[in-house]
């Protein structure tokens, strides 16, 4: 049995820790209201774009522009992993990456080429295993305080650069969509050939400079406006996952305190017990 | 007084304004444009410049950078990559907006509109008073 000091100190320590994952706690609720924000305010571009896109491209049919169409291939998928840059957020980046790999699993057994980029460290981590050989580039974001539009857009240049050397057919991202702080869902998204859900309902509408013009301008921001989208989700899942990861460990902290105390008031107890029957019997024995 | 038509005007990061104006004059990729209430639906890409707004409060002027504008019955929606109010516009700023159109010409396949969109924004430096 673990002596008075061992769990006096094992108590402190576990305290220490249960202040620690507290705060990480609020730090986190607080960036979520932050990144939740932030997604709540890209909101109206992003459907707006993805609206008139939509509507441009249902009238091209299939000789429209490549990042629409594709370039008739099939055969290199470019998969951008987004995860995040600490740990400590549950099973954030697990479920990210369980579903990547098991896509990638799927195309190599298809007999495609799977090349990855990685955006945050902790994939990257992951799939270091299993896909290192595929790993075509990295995108650190470690040094990023608050995610801006130039940082999709550098993403997405890259992307759209591999897209027109015919580096890459296929283009899928994954990443975290945020639902509630409890429930983040790994989503996989193919943004290259586009795919804009059509809303049906257009209007008709005067085109400057020209329809295909226009369509062409919008499509590389339309791939930038969904990455963004995808980072900015990614963020508030994060943020939500660690929220909830670390209430759970400031719980069983909790727990924890509650069980060693009662260990070491029993010890404690014990101890001068034992302490008295030894001078009760050393008295008895004069 | 004319009719107002619904002004939005948004960027990636954030909604700049969404107020009812009597005119918006956009800056177009093809030239210059005004929309007032039954303009026809129209569509058209943003070249880099000086985009106003006459609201009951008055007018207000954003620099922006690409982007399109959607013209739709009673509404003007301008999806801009960068959008700034003309107040909070400063030299520094736009020095950083002009190394970034360099940097971006240096690297484009289509030379003619990267030095377009250059010439654009010497002009709206000029414009907004740097």
């Amino acid at each position: 049995m673990a002596s008075l000091r061992d769990l006096k100190n094992r108590i402190s320590s576990v305290k220490n820790t249960r202040k620690i994952t507290k705060a990480m706690q609020m730090v986190a609720a607080a960036k979520l209201r932050r990144a939740q924000e932030a997604a709540e305010a890209a909101r109206p571009y992003a459907e707006r774009m993805g609206a008139v896109i939509a509507s441009l491209a249902a009238g091209q049919g299939n000789d429209g522009p490549k990042l629409l169409a594709g370039n008739g291939r099939d055969q290199v998928h470019l998969l951008v992993v987004m995860t995040s840059e600490r740990g400590l957020c549950g099973g954030f980046n697990s479920s990210i990456v369980k579903l990547a790999r098991a896509r990638a699993n799927e195309l190599a057994a298809a007999g495609k080429t799977v090349k990855i980029l990685t955006v945050g460290k902790k994939g990257r981590e992951q799939l270091k295993r299993d896909w290192s050989s595929a790993f075509v580039g990295h995108v650190d974001l470690s040094e990023v305080k608050r995610l801006g539009y130039a940082n999709a857009q550098s993403i997405a240049r890259e992307v759209m650069a591999a897209f027109e050397a015919g580096e890459a057919d296929v283009v899928t991202i994954f990443y975290n969509r945020f639902q509630s702080v409890i429930a983040q869902i790994p989503t996989e998204q193919q943004i290259i050939p586009a795919r804009f859900e059509s809303t049906g309902a257009t209007a008709l509408y005067d085109y400057e400079p020209s329809e295909e013009a226009i369509l062409a301008d919008l499509l590389p921001r339309g791939v930038a406006t969904q990455i963004f989208t995808a980072l900015l989700e990614n963020g508030a899942s994060e943020q939500g996952a660690r929220m909830s990861a670390m209430d759970n460990a400031t719980r069983n902290a909790g727990d924890m305190i509650n069980k060693l105390t009662i260990q070491f008031n029993r010890s404690r107890q014990a101890a001068i017990t034992t302490e008295l029957i030894e001078i009760i019997a050393g008295a008895e024995a004069l | 007084m004319a009719g107002t038509l619904q002004f939005d005007l948004v960027s990636p990061e954030r909604r700049l304004a969404s107020v009812p104006a009597t005119e918006v004059q956009i800056p177009g990729a093809d030239g210059d444009m005004t929309a007032m209430e039954g303009h026809a639906p129209t569509i058209t890409t943003l070249r880099p410049g000086i985009l106003k707004a006459v609201s009951a409060e008055g007018t207000k002027a954003y620099a922006v950078t690409g982007g399109f504008v959607e013209i739709g019955a009673g509404s003007v929606s301008v999806l801009a990559e960068r959008a700034v109010p003309v107040e909070e516009l400063s030299a520094q700023l736009m020095d950083q907006l002009i190394a970034d159109a360099s940097e971006a010409t240096a690297v484009a396949v289509d030379k003619d509109s990267a030095d377009k969109a250059m010439a654009d924004l010497l002009a709206m430096k000029a414009a907004a008073g740097f």
